[in-house]
């Protein structure tokens, strides 16, 4: 009834073209918009903010970099955590040999640094694919923690090895540092993520989305219909690499304030934000944010029942959350390999349908 | 003789050593790529699992006390008796063959003709899930093998090199032990393969899977049966790395450690998988040794994966890989 697209007639290639077609899409999209820019920030409190909001915006950067990466451009990478990294340590050298520069644009800048390591170390991919560069960018991962962890310049000769975020303001809002609100942590982080979805989608839509699809699909035959590899699969690596370092970034100065290269950004985060993006639907904006929603408030809620409601101890409900997340993979190649955004999308067609489906 | 290369061949000994024991998980790897086309990322975490079930049955632990305890308030732990090893070992085989049916059963039945990129995925969610298993069945905690191997510094090596070269390498007894294993175990892999009627049938699947399927060999029978040899090779490597360093998580991530292994070597290659795991253990050890003073220690953490990139460069299919060819 409600989710038609018939009667809504488009009049110009503009409307045609937008990136909601349908008109209750468009309306639900302002509206989460709208709730999260202009309701959240009245009713959010800290333990929303630390526990939930704010780890699910940034891991839904991270994601959506990661998606791009393989969803849309088929490049397999595991060294998701080590470009994390790089966002995070750009960040810290920027923050404090620049104290004068805004935090918004130290975080941008990160990712521009991330993007230039990530092109480095995406140069295999044009004559390697699949497994063995998921090895290659494993590499990566393990080079880059080593150099985080050993080159005292990095943590500015700091004794115990770790980087800490100074305080920083925006508006005369601290972002940073301990004295931080929930609030003016959520919006920083919230306005990085609607910008870099924006951007996503639009990049996708367009002709460098297709670029990538195209090598994805089938590389040599987008080579013979005139897709530049060299290009695509750079520019790939390129802009993965930025939003994943703009996750890093924020992961590092706005949540966790201070940080340690293996501790914070080893293996298992690179296995975390490659779960979220195929538990969410490689190939989707959507999917990056559904799966990112669902390992963050996942493990969240399995505590609550677990430690809290069955007074179970936390070691035992640690084992279980990663047997059931590794069950939840498996569940989810099984029965839906394009993961919830292909369950939502599902859903849409049946929506259309009702209630007379045919 | 200098004493630097002294230390060097010291060096390399040790590098050769430590190279079985990377060999030993790679075979797992290509035995299961040889067969089915799956890279199984569970590799690693198997050999953790097995490693874990033979302790389990060796001290007569209560499997999932830990949570039947928190479940109905009890205070289980152990049936109070010690199995021998002689019958540990048979029944962690047991456990890692009916663990290569439930694979089978649960998991690769309903993933035929997925892409290659999915079944990865499928074993690293495996792997997820075996890890969680194996620490809620047998805990966490880090606990010491013994099987009865011999352990220590080889005292026959140490006198044959001291009377060479007036200075004695340190090798553990328990290392000559792996290598020796490591040997017997590609042997009897090579005699099943070429001489009994299973092994053609895995070799048949291996090369064309529609082929094998058209001449009336069982497809689900060969994957469980593949499954539970890399299930024995992975105890194999379980019990070897658990006597040496005890049965503990950072077990699993020997599987990272072996896929550079298996990119020098080539996916598909036995001997590729041995020869590879020995350049890996030989290259790190000797890069650590010269190039620790200059640009700082732990070089083993990444040398190994950059060796693999640089190599992947000049030679994308390994060593003894077969030849990737390309069509539209």
């Amino acid at each position: 009834m409600l989710y038609r697209e018939a009667g809504d007639f488009k009049t110009s290639y503009v409307a045609d073209n937008q990136t909601f077609p349908i008109k209750f899409d468009r309306y639900g999209y302002y509206f989460i918009l709208g709730f999260a820019f202009l309701v959240m920030p009245l009713i959010i409190n800290d333990y929303w903010a630390n526990s939930i909001v704010v780890p699910f915006l940034i891991y839904a950067i991270a994601a959506l970099g990661l998606n791009i990466l393989i969803g849309y451009c088929g490049q397999l990478s595991l060294g998701t955590g080590a470009f994390m990294a790089v966002g995070a340590y750009g960040s810290y050298k920027l923050m404090t040999a620049f104290p004068e520069l805004n935090i918004v644009f130290v975080i941008i800048l990160a990712g521009f640094v991330t993007a230039a390591v990530g092109v480095l170390f995406g140069l295999p991919s044009l004559r390697i694919k699949g497994f063995y560069l998921a090895v290659a960018t494993l590499a990566a991962q393990f080079f880059l923690i080593w150099l985080f962890t050993r080159t005292a310049w990095f943590y500015n000769y700091s004794p115990t090895g770790m980087i800490s975020a100074p305080e920083r303001f925006v508006f005369g809002q601290a972002v940073t540092g301990p004295r931080a609100s929930a609030v003016s942590m959520y919006m920083i982080c919230l306005v990085f993520t609607v910008a870099t979805a924006w951007l996503a989608r639009n990049l996708t839509r367009g002709s460098l989305g297709r670029q990538w699809m195209a090598i994805r699909d089938m590389d040599i035959a987008a080579e013979i219909i005139g897709v530049n590899p060299l290009m695509a699969k750079l520019t790939a690596f390129a802009v993965s690499s930025f939003f994943v370092g703009i996750s890093g970034a924020l992961l590092f100065t706005v949540y966790l304030g201070a940080a340690e290269a293996g501790e914070a950004f080893g293996i298992d985060k690179s296995f975390l934000v490659l779960f979220m993006v195929i538990i969410g639907g490689l190939g989707s904006i959507f999917g990056a944010f559904a799966g990112a929603a669902f390992l963050i408030i996942g493990p969240v809620l399995l505590k609550l029942l677990l430690v809290n409601g069955l007074g179970w101890p936390t070691d035992l409900a640690a084992h279980l959350e990663v047997m059931i997340i590794g069950a939840l993979i498996l569940v989810f190649l099984i029965v839906e390999p394009h993961g919830i955004a292909a369950l939502w999308r599902t859903i849409k067609e049946k929506l259309r349908l009702w209630p007379f489906p045919y | 003789m200098s004493d630097t290369l002294l230390f060097a061949m010291e060096a390399t000994l040790n590098g050769l050593t430590a190279g079985v024991m990377y060999a030993l998980v790679a075979l797992g790897f290509v035995l299961i790529f040889k067969a089915s086309g799956i890279f199984n990322f569970a590799q690693g975490v198997m050999a953790l699992f097995a490693a874990l079930t033979l302790v389990g049955f060796q001290s007569g632990q209560i499997p999932f006390s830990h949570l039947i305890n928190a479940m109905f308030g009890t205070r289980l732990h152990h049936f109070g008796w010690n199995m021998p090893t002689l019958l540990a070992i048979p029944a962690t085989v047991l456990v890692m063959i009916l663990l290569a049916v439930l694979v089978e059963r649960f998991i690769l039945k309903h993933l035929v003709n997925q892409e290659p990129i999915i079944l990865f995925m499928a074993t690293i969610g495996l792997a997820y899930f075996l890890e969680g298993v194996g620490d809620i069945m047998w805990g966490a905690e880090v606990k010491a093998l013994d099987v009865g191997l011999p352990k220590g510094m080889s005292g026959a090596v140490d006198d044959a090199t001291f009377a060479w070269f007036g200075y004695g390498f340190y090798i553990d007894r328990l290392e000559i032990w792996a290598a020796g294993i490591a040997a017997l175990l590609v042997a009897a892999l090579t005699v099943f393969s070429q001489y009994t009627k299973q092994g053609r049938a895995l070799r048949a699947v291996a090369d064309d899977h529609q082929a094998a399927l058209s001449v009336g060999i069982s497809l689900r029978f060969i994957w469980v049966l593949t499954w539970s040899i890399a299930g024995i090779v992975a105890l194999v490597a379980g019990i070897m790395w658990g006597s040496k360093s005890g049965v503990q998580f950072s077990l699993s991530l020997i599987a990272l450690k072996a896929l550079p292994v298996l990119i020098l070597g080539g996916f598909t290659s036995i001997p590729g998988a041995i020869v590879g795991g020995l350049i890996i253990g030989v290259g790190e050890k000797l890069f650590d040794f010269f190039m620790s003073p200059i640009i700082g220690g732990a070089t083993e953490n990444w040398f190994a994966y950059m060796l693999a990139l640089v190599f992947l460069l000049f030679r994308p299919q390994g060593l003894f890989g077969e030849r990737i060819i390309e069509r539209v």
